[in-house]
């Protein structure tokens, strides 16, 4: 950092226990959220909020939800996939059922679905761990993925078997559909998110969170200080489930338009999992940074042949994208498990030193 | 009411057996309002079983556990600190990836309460709470002289700061009674001395009443009103400290008898 904490003297504990302590994060923050409100709809083209900011910022939320249950409670799931396709599909049903419902509360009535079926999937965690519990959590994922498939109740018996977003507006606007434009769908996405992550940073600095890291650190001491595993443990299931929930009707209504089920098989379960590791599992923070480094490498891959002028077959590139960035992820375990989030960490610890080491 | 005045814990003819081993076969302890009780005993006397079932983990196959008069034998550990005992455990049990406030504002959970939507927002009698209790936690923090490792992850601490830290952890709660195990294992000579000022500061100041697992005879000795000595499993003497030093069975348990 050029600036440091020096001289910021707290003396309340509420300005301790602020989210950004130092004056400086507070005005950096507003100014990243003054471009991102403002600056980006009105500048940005189409390809980059409909390929880039849209898909970041809803697997951003979809990484606070994972990172909620492995992250902080140290539940480890490969659910994510079929507790988004629950929320897909419950947002689906709701807005094609009640026509007349605003469509963030749908948003948040699919979270809440999710949250339920969550909460039933959960009940193992409390006599298995580790990966028998991500076992359990992938038979949730198949079972989910079969369910939406099988019965045509869920797309309203579409025989194409596609859930399509209606089209739906909010304050005269048009906010799905093909109609909705890109910056709308857009701000809609951007506004949950950081709704939400202010949501998961109170959670996780407060009294809910100490019990899921309690649990996660030391679960025998945990419990002779009164936390209760059961009750602590699904409602880490319910709150993550609420997020990948929501985080699965936006991408049904926001960003893909329509979807089939493949679109939350379990390479989507996998890609959150990549998100919140190389993140940093932990972290709110490490959630997006994971999220836009998962969606921005590829990109970044595709686009160096061409930089460089290099003339490469679409397939022979498509494969060596693949084979670089599975490499990337493992160096990054390698390097630094605890992810993008503990880098930045270290990276300021250095620059307050900087530039007298010693 | 005639609780008031009896002892606050009552372990009566507990036995607890792992298959054919019998950990402690009808053990009576009592534990008595604002002393400290020192239990000793050579290695695999019994001393941890008879904390661990006292906060609830194992559960005896005879015997009753009163606490406060009220029987409790077959409580889970959550429920037994929601009576108001706290423990520490012999190989340090903190939280090691939160901070040493987040540890020690752990302790407090069962003091804080509401609806988690009102945590989520930050507002209010959330935030009113998380407040007051930080406020609470400080004051343990200077109690225990740790005021400058507060931010410090907790598994980055040296030993002896990580004990210290798990006693805040402890006295947090504002527990009846606290459970020490060993909590000066490991430890040099400054240190235990630290720590014994804690524990005698800790029963004078809050009126806590302690009951410790410790080795160090000099310790044992000076900071305890009460000793009970486990061996094999079964209690071989209970007393103050002069009278238990001279007890024939506690001399014949730790420096062995002459088979002639």
């Amino acid at each position: 950092m050029i600036y440091r904490e020096a001289g910021q003297f707290k003396t309340t504990y509420a300005g301790d226990q602020a989210i950004f302590p130092i004056l400086q994060d507070r005005v950096f923050v507003g100014l990243v959220a003054l471009a991102a409100f403002v600056a980006v709809p009105l500048l940005a083209n189409e390809y980059w909020l409909q390929a880039i900011l849209i898909p970041f910022l809803i697997y951003a939320l979809a990484a606070i939800g994972l990172n909620l249950l492995t992250g902080y409670a140290g539940l480890l799931s490969l659910g994510t996939g079929g507790f988004m396709a629950v929320g897909a599909y419950s947002a689906f049903k709701l807005a094609t059922a009640f026509p007349w419902l605003n469509v963030i509360l749908v948003f948040v009535l699919a979270g809440v679905c999710a949250a339920g079926v969550g909460l039933l999937f959960g009940i193992p965690s409390l006599r298995i761990k580790g990966f028998y519990l991500a076992v359990a959590t992938l038979a949730a994922q198949f079972f989910l993925i079969w369910l939406f498939n099988k019965v045509g109740w869920f797309v309203n018996y579409a025989p194409s078997g596609t859930a399509t977003a209606p089209p739906r507006t909010m304050l005269g606007v048009m906010v799905t559909g093909p109609q909705a434009t890109a910056p709308v769908r857009y701000l809609v996405a951007l506004g949950l998110v950081v709704l939400f992550a202010l949501v998961a940073k109170n959670l996780v600095r407060g009294r809910i969170g100490r019990s899921w890291m309690a649990i996660r650190d030391r679960d025998i001491a945990a419990e002779i200080i009164g936390v209760r595993p059961l009750r602590t443990k699904l409602l880490a299931f319910a709150i993550s489930s609420f997020y990948c929930g929501v985080a699965g009707a936006e991408l049904l209504f926001l960003y893909l338009g329509s979807v089939e089920t493949l679109a939350f098989d379990i390479n989507l379960s996998f890609l959150i999992l990549f998100m919140v590791i190389i993140g940093g599992l932990g972290s709110i923070l490490g959630s997006f940074l994971g999220a836009a480094f998962i969606v921005l490498v590829p990109i970044f891959l595709t686009n160096v042949p061409n930089w460089i002028g290099l003339d490469m077959r679409t397939d022979t590139q498509k494969h060596l994208e693949l084979m670089i960035f599975g490499g990337l992820i493992i160096f990054f375990l390698i390097v630094e498990p605890h992810g993008l989030a503990r880098l930045w960490q270290i990276t300021k610890e250095k620059l307050r030193l900087w530039p007298f080491p010693h | 009411m005639t609780e008031a005045s009896g002892p606050l814990l009552s372990v009566e003819d507990i036995s607890v057996r792992f298959g054919a081993l019998m950990a402690l076969s009808r053990v009576s302890v009592e534990v008595h309002r604002r002393e400290i009780l020192a239990i000793i005993g050579p290695n695999g006397a019994g001393k941890t079983t008879l904390l661990n079932v006292v906060s609830g983990f194992y559960h005896p196959y005879e015997g009753r556990i009163r606490f406060e008069g009220r029987d409790r034998t077959s409580l889970k550990p959550p429920d037994v600190a929601e009576l108001g005992i706290a423990r520490t455990f012999q190989n340090v049990a903190l939280f090691r990836g939160m901070s040493v406030l987040d540890n020690i504002m752990t302790g407090r959970l069962l003091k804080m309460g509401g609806h988690f939507l009102l945590d989520a927002v930050w507002y209010g009698p959330a935030r009113r709470q998380e407040l007051a209790h930080r406020a609470a936690v400080e004051r343990i923090i200077d109690f225990l002289e740790i005021q400058a490792i507060r931010k410090t992850p907790a598994g980055r601490l040296p030993y002896g700061l990580q004990k210290r830290v798990e006693l805040a952890r402890a006295l947090a709660a504002e527990p009846k009674l606290l459970l020490l195990d060993e909590p000066m294992a490991g430890m040099n000579v400054e240190e235990k001395e630290d720590m014994c000022r804690f524990i005698l500061d800790v029963n004078s100041e809050f009126g806590t009443t302690i009951a410790l697992i410790e080795h160090d005879m000099g310790v044992v000795m000076d900071i305890s009103d009460r000793v009970v000595v486990l061996d094999y499993g079964r209690k071989i003497a209970d007393g103050p400290p002069e009278q238990v030093r001279k007890d024939q069975a506690v001399l014949d348990a730790y420096l062995g008898v002459a088979h002639d």
